[in-house]
């Protein structure tokens, strides 16, 4: 009965709202932990779309309040297990990150939410992961995590938590940012695989709608590394190649360059959404 | 083995009112049946015990089994009389003792 009544005012109020399509994104707001969360907001200049959307608003009820609360959230285990991770000494120089980085909650705050950036050494955008390898073999004296392992999505997950709530700004005039961002729109634009689609298919043109089970969302990327309620934990490239893999289409390797620019650009997507770290999803 | 139980109480609440308190303490629960790559036994080590006593009375007290999953949560009601603070213990079998405590003012 509850829930009929639930649906019932569900109903009511997408029909109140800006318009009577049932996959509407829904009318409801964020907070987590009294963080309240910027799930809606003005695209940036040359988007084309008016309004972001985070891909919480795309979800069930029952989902979306597991996010509500990091106690319920399934995916604060693997940001408590990143915590653990930070004060860990890891490699030959007797370093831990906590080491030169202390307080994570201070040093920290902010930092995952204006990554991709511009790296000078490698003359390439660098993401949270590959940042975390780049101190761990520069300054750490440690072993490069291989994609996914080691505690790698956890210790992104317990980094980008940080920011949680403050909204994702990148800088695309350093360097050669601009360029990588051509480049990943490019390849969200590109159709692939047996199936012929691009990441617009979806995400841009058929956003919205339901394919099969599933609502599509913007593909906004905010609230990766992602607590998946089929697969846990999920970072960002995984869920690229995922994806692709959908479309029947070759899959790019972890951190290759097509998948750096990718990131590049679909984060540039969602200019102004808060991070959500770690956000659950379907 | 096992991180920084977390635990959710209200900072404060009315006297006599019923209060929602939940805890989660991340851990393996090695149920000891599970055999490693070799066929050797994983021997078991599982959190065997959890209490909450608030101001030195027991609340809340139960025992774990190894069929129990990882990751224990568990969630319960408390009526509070007046301002104190909340015990959390969890005993492992490997002798270990997490505890956490959290403090209620009623107003």
């Amino acid at each position: 009965m509850k829930r009929l009544l639930i649906a019932g005012v569900v109903l009511a109020a997408t029909f109140a709202g800006a318009g009577p399509v049932l996959a509407d994104p829904v009318d409801d707001t964020l907070e987590i932990d009294g963080t309240p969360i910027i799930t809606r907001t003005a695209a940036p200049e040359g988007h084309p779309f008016d309004e972001l959307y985070s891909g919480w608003l795309f979800r069930e009820s029952e989902t979306r309040d597991l996010s509500r609360d990091s106690f319920e959230n399934p995916g604060m285990i693997a940001v408590e297990d990143g915590e653990a991770l930070w004060n860990t000494v890891m490699g030959t120089e007797g370093k831990s990150c906590a080491t030169c980085h202390e307080d994570a909650a201070v040093s920290m705050k902010g930092v995952g939410a204006k990554f991709p950036k511009w790296d000078a050494d490698s003359q390439k955008p660098i993401n949270v992961e590959l940042q975390i390898n780049k101190c761990l073999t520069e300054q750490m004296g440690a072993e490069a995590l291989p994609f996914n392992k080691g505690g790698q999505q956890e210790l992104t997950a317990y980094i980008k938590h940080q920011s949680l709530g403050l909204p994702v700004e990148m800088d695309l005039s350093q360097g050669d940012m601009q360029s990588w961002w051509e480049k990943g729109k490019d390849v969200y634009y590109t159709r692939t695989g047996q199936l012929n689609l691009a990441c617009a298919s979806c995400h841009e043109t058929a956003m919205g709608k339901m394919i099969r089970a599933d609502h599509l969302s913007q593909g906004q990327v905010n609230g990766f590394p992602t607590y998946r309620l089929k697969s846990g934990l999920t970072s960002l490239h995984q869920r690229f190649r995922g994806c692709i893999r959908d479309t029947r289409a070759e899959q790019p390797k972890a951190f290759s360059d097509d998948l750096m620019a990718l990131e590049t650009y679909v984060t540039w997507r969602g200019t102004g959404l808060s991070v959500e770290t770690p956000s659950v999803r379907q | 083995m096992a991180s920084k139980p977390r635990i959710k109480v209200p900072k404060s609440a009315s006297a006599g009112e019923v209060i929602t308190i939940k805890t989660l303490i991340s851990h393996e629960m090695e149920s000891g049946q599970r055999k490693d790559k070799d066929g050797n036994p994983i021997p078991r080590q599982i959190i065997n015990k959890f209490t909450c006593t608030f101001e030195g009375q027991m609340v809340f007290e139960c025992d774990l089994d190894p069929a129990v999953s990882a990751n224990p949560y568990f969630e319960f009601n408390a009526k509070v009389p007046s301002s104190g603070t909340f015990k959390f213990t969890w005993l492992d079998d490997d002798g270990s003792v997490y505890e956490a405590e959290a403090p209620i003012e009623v107003k």
